[in-house]
């Protein structure tokens, strides 16, 4: 039988099933599913829904990021502001809240921090041509400094007024029974999802990861839109700030310290390819879901705390082989 | 009436005189090689009628109308197109989506649209049949031949009604049998009644797909005939200063 140039053209190369299981991000949801079944039965108190709340809760904050993070590194970017940019808003909301205003001008003030910095990485990235690298590397010197300022580098645990509507934002648990920073998360996972699939920002977003120059050329707003992945990278470390404020009761001036490193190994583990054009905020979730599956089972299977950043380490390098491997097969 | 006319065009950058007085004619389905050593003026010439630069002296007349362009979207909006040498693909999107970027089609109401991913597929698979190109929508190009590459750039200038497609040395890096697919994709768009302008080192194929060829020497226009009374050793002597004019 012969096949006409239509049928080629109509021909879909992948079946459902190649296109999944050609994807990193597939693996590590089944490594994070066999780990799981492992631990429910090696150890009796992985299962239980105590521990269970405790993980989901802990996964949010590294993945909420690690959304926005992803979204940068589709572009080709990186941003290493996060986890001073999360510490400097906590501080904001802390700070404004502990002068007696209310919860909705708290979280207004930490998010339009959050948008100026986001603006100011955006910009200089975008308009001036500097590397990502090096302006968020300043900008995580410089918001973890005027977190210290805004503070006077004391410890905040009054959020005044609305001091108990704060808490039970972030550590209460208002549908059934699923942590309230999980709802968070699960609902910007969804949002992050639709707006890179469906969107004409989000076909950008691509494009400009995988050859900025040709998006250039073709009319796409190349600038604006990398303004608007720094601005989205830093609201997302903002949103997780509130939360966490929220969950942990208190702001100190060293939380979120290193917290870029382990977002970027999130956003990595699930699929994002650091050098632009690949990444998916469902992967993001599944990255950050690896990380702490292992943190925990660590502590449960009494293994010395101290082997946690091999695993974690060996985690992230296995997840990026599996990617090595299949582009070597196919250069071949 | 000529599609595109250049009356007298010239362009400097300070002292230097990259295209010097040129006038020529483009005319609706007629393939035109445009040749001539590195530096002689093509590149300059073609980026003025995409709107890239402004002519220092001169004037562009399209359909007899006066053409002024500032930026390149004022082209495309002429019906002037341009496939870049590089192509401008993203290796990492689909063919499809490659060749609406920056155009893509929406469906929804106001604020709310979403990308229309089948009608993008129907529309790309639409143009590449035209071409007669084996070039399948949903395809990441990162995994296409040369051949393919260069189909997807070209459907991109056919997603408008094109009027005039200026291609960079669409041949230059790939394999025999890919510029064979080329040079078939460019006799396509002629048959439609486009003006292509081919800017190529290479003869063969220049002399098996033009129509007529012009040949720029330090920034001047020193031939201008149809292939059939041509031959590559007379253009070979142009474009090397052996032939003075012709």
């Amino acid at each position: 039988m012969t096949t006409t140039l239509d049928q080629t053209i109509e021909q879909k190369q992948h079946t459902w099933l190649t296109s999944i299981t050609s994807n990193q991000t597939f693996w590590v949801v089944i490594a994070v599913i066999l780990a799981c079944i492992f631990l429910s039965f090696a150890t009796e108190s992985f299962a239980t829904s105590k521990n269970l709340y405790n993980i989901t809760r802990n996964v949010t904050f590294v993945a909420i990021i690690a959304l926005g993070m992803t979204l940068v590194i589709i572009t080709g970017g990186i941003d290493l502001s996060v986890g001073s940019v999360l510490c400097l808003c906590s501080m904001v909301l802390a700070v404004t809240m502990n002068a007696g205003y209310s919860l909705e001008i708290g979280i207004l003030a930490s998010l339009g921090t959050a948008i100026i910095v986001g603006l100011f990485n955006g910009i200089l990235i975008a308009y001036l041509g500097f590397p990502p690298f090096v302006v968020t590397l300043g900008m995580l010197s410089l918001a973890r400094s005027l977190a210290m300022v805004a503070s006077n580098n004391t410890v905040v645990f009054q959020f005044g007024p609305d001091h108990d509507l704060l808490l039970a934002l972030g550590g209460g648990a208002w549908l059934f029974g699923i942590a309230n920073p999980v709802l968070y998360m699960i609902a910007l996972a969804l949002l992050t999802g639709f707006v890179l699939r469906w969107t004409r920002f989000g076909r950008h977003v691509f494009a400009i990861g995988g050859n900025e120059h040709a998006a250039t050329l073709t009319g796409v707003p190349v600038r604006p839109i990398k303004v608007a992945v720094y601005v989205i990278s830093a609201l997302s470390a903002g949103i997780a700030g509130i939360i966490q404020t929220g969950w942990l009761g208190a702001v100190t001036t060293n939380i979120g310290a290193g917290m870029e490193l382990q977002v970027i190994a999130a956003a990595v583990i699930g699929g994002a390819n650091l050098a632009g054009g690949v990444g998916t905020a469902f992967g993001a979730l599944v990255g950050a879901a690896l990380i702490e599956v292992i943190r925990n089972s660590l502590g449960l299977l009494g293994i010395n705390a101290f082997w946690q950043g091999t695993f974690i380490g060996g985690a992230i390098i296995l997840a990026v082989l599996f990617d090595r491997i299949r582009n070597l097969r196919q250069s071949q | 009436m000529a599609l595109l006319e250049l009356a007298s065009i010239s362009k400097h950058f300070g002292a230097i005189q990259a295209v010097n007085d040129v006038s020529l004619s483009l005319e609706a389905g007629e393939v035109t090689g445009l040749m001539g050593d590195n530096g002689a003026g093509k590149s300059t010439l073609v980026k003025m009628i995409a709107g890239n630069f402004r002519p220092s002296h001169g004037a562009m007349r399209l359909e007899g109308t006066e053409l002024v362009m500032h930026r390149p979207v004022d082209a495309r909006r002429h019906g002037i197109e341009i496939v870049h040498q590089d192509l401008a693909l993203c290796d990492n999107l689909t063919a499809a989506a490659n060749v609406f970027l920056g155009r893509e089609l929406r469906v929804g109401v106001g604020p709310f649209r979403i990308l229309d991913y089948a009608s993008m597929y129907k529309r790309a698979g639409q143009i590449f049949a035209e071409l007669k190109s084996e070039t399948r929508p949903r395809d990441l190009v990162k995994q296409m031949s040369g051949g393919q590459r260069q189909a997807v750039a070209i459907a991109r200038t056919m997603l408008s009604k094109a009027k005039i497609v200026l291609m960079d040395e669409p041949t230059a890096a790939i394999s025999v049998r890919q510029v064979a697919e080329v040079l078939n994709l460019i006799r396509h768009l002629r048959d439609q009644g486009l003006a292509v302008v081919l800017i190529s080192h290479r003869m063969p194929d220049v002399f098996s797909v033009a129509d007529r060829v012009i040949v720029m020497r330090r920034g001047r226009k020193v031939a201008d005939k149809k292939i059939a009374d041509s031959s590559p050793e007379e253009v070979t002597g142009l474009i090397t200063g052996a032939i003075e004019r012709a």
